[in-house]
């Protein structure tokens, strides 16, 4: 999708600000909120497609404000809710019981619940499929020209390379997951991943800085042969 | 996502409380296990064990070859590895060639060789800026590179992760491993720094 979780290029941004000697995590939350999601992530709750692709589904303007593990806790409220493991409305009555200093809380619905889960809705971790093998289409230095797609749900190709020409400086001819599949739950479609460089100068035009490179890791299905 | 304007606490730590508690109570979570993956990314990993394998990739050309042709096997030799990195690509600096990691999707980072990746490469402006003007970026950030110097930014927008190899100072050719490590920043194995004595 087209959202402000896609980056590159755009201006407005102002300076890079370094911090010295920077914490592992700035706070307590933070580090909670980012092992929390690991945790999740081996009781193979959801795929890393649909963990990503739910942070770009929140509204730009909180994507902007509620920094990287305020994104990673919206992602795991709404996974969780969708998996009817946690209801949104019940961390909602926590949270207002937390906020006034509540003497007793209030325990979760009664009623049905998405947990455990049942064996057939357990997804499989990782995006490399070691056991299976695939074909490449193309080879390095194969011209190509990056597809110019707009899909409404995930993808992995970023908008500033889109309808660009590029050369495969590698080919990754291993069993990778197609990102955009797999982030809706419609297959893993397994494909080669190429690094694709191309021209500073034909992706920024005139405003290019001379004699440099990008290089992108890019899935098969993002690419055509020119 | 409203703001909890009760509360002294920001809202993301309360939410956290919240959902933490309730996914403990429904079993969901055991809280133990939060506290140790805590600690592993606090305590056991971090830009130290990168900076380990440029040390040896420095002082062993042989480990040096099987790093650029397998970084993650290399990087096993020397009892690294874990999630979040599947593939690992190990970008060589040499007096013609600077490499530069981002990723302008989210902040993919080979967390088992470098860590939690710092909170600038997290940022709106890296992200943003990396891929259209490198050289203008690493200048801001201290670094200038000489325009005879090409520059490769590497985009990790997929499964495969990125470490920088940095060049080897100069006059550092009597110091121990040990002590090369020591002079290797996480910056440096990101691309935004160079190694110096």
């Amino acid at each position: 999708m087209n959202g402000i979780h896609d980056m590159g290029g755009l201006h407005g941004f102002g300076l890079v600000d370094r911090e010295e000697d920077e914490p592992v995590f700035h706070s307590y939350w933070e580090s909670r909120v980012f092992c929390m999601t690991q945790v999740l992530d081996t009781q193979q709750v959801w795929n890393l497609d649909e963990h990503r692709h739910e942070i770009e589904l929140m509204n730009a303007a909180d994507y902007l404000t509620a920094g990287y593990y305020g994104r990673w806790l919206f992602a795991m409220e709404r996974l969780l809710d969708r998996k009817a493991i946690l209801k949104v409305h019940e961390v909602q009555r926590r949270v207002d019981e937390l906020n006034v200093g509540a003497a007793t809380l209030a325990p979760a619905d009664g009623g049905p619940r998405g947990w455990p889960l049942p064996e057939e809705q357990k997804v499989r971790w990782g995006a490399w499929r070691h056991e299976m093998s695939v074909t490449p289409r193309f080879a390095v230095g194969d011209k190509v020209r990056v597809r110019n797609i707009h899909p409404e749900g995930h993808t992995r190709v970023t908008s500033y390379a889109r309808g660009k020409i590029g050369v495969v400086d590698r080919v990754n001819g291993e069993a990778w997951v197609f990102p955009d599949t797999r982030a809706h739950c419609r297959g893993e479609c397994l494909q080669s991943v190429y690094g694709v460089r191309l021209c500073a100068t034909d992706l920024w035009g005139p405003q290019a800085e001379p004699n440099t490179w990008v290089f992108i890791d890019l899935s098969e299905d993002y690419l055509e042969l020119t | 996502m409203t703001q909890d304007s009760s509360n002294e606490k920001p809202w993301q730590a309360v939410r956290t409380e919240a959902v933490e508690s309730l996914l403990v109570e429904l079993g969901v979570i055991d809280s133990t296990r939060v506290d140790e993956i805590v600690h592993h990314y606090e305590d056991k990993v971090g830009p130290k064990g990168g900076a380990r394998v440029v040390a040896r990739a420095w002082v062993d050309p042989a480990f040096k070859q099987r790093l650029l042709a397998d970084g993650l096997a290399a990087c096993a030799e020397l009892g690294l590895g874990g999630p979040e990195t599947e593939k690992l690509h190990v970008v060589e600096n040499t007096a013609t060639v600077h490499n530069a990691v981002v990723c302008t999707l989210c902040s993919c980072y080979p967390w088992p060789i470098l860590g939690i990746p710092p909170a600038w490469y997290k940022s709106s402006a890296y992200r943003s800026r990396m891929v259209r003007e490198p050289r203008r970026l690493l200048t801001e950030m201290g670094l200038i590179i000489d325009p005879s110097v090409e520059i490769r930014v590497w985009d990790s927008v997929s499964e495969i992760r990125y470490l920088v190899l940095p060049e080897r100072p100069a006059g550092s050719e009597l110091m121990s491993v040990e002590q090369l490590a020591d002079l290797v920043s996480r910056d440096a194995m990101i691309g935004v720094a160079k190694v110096s004595l």
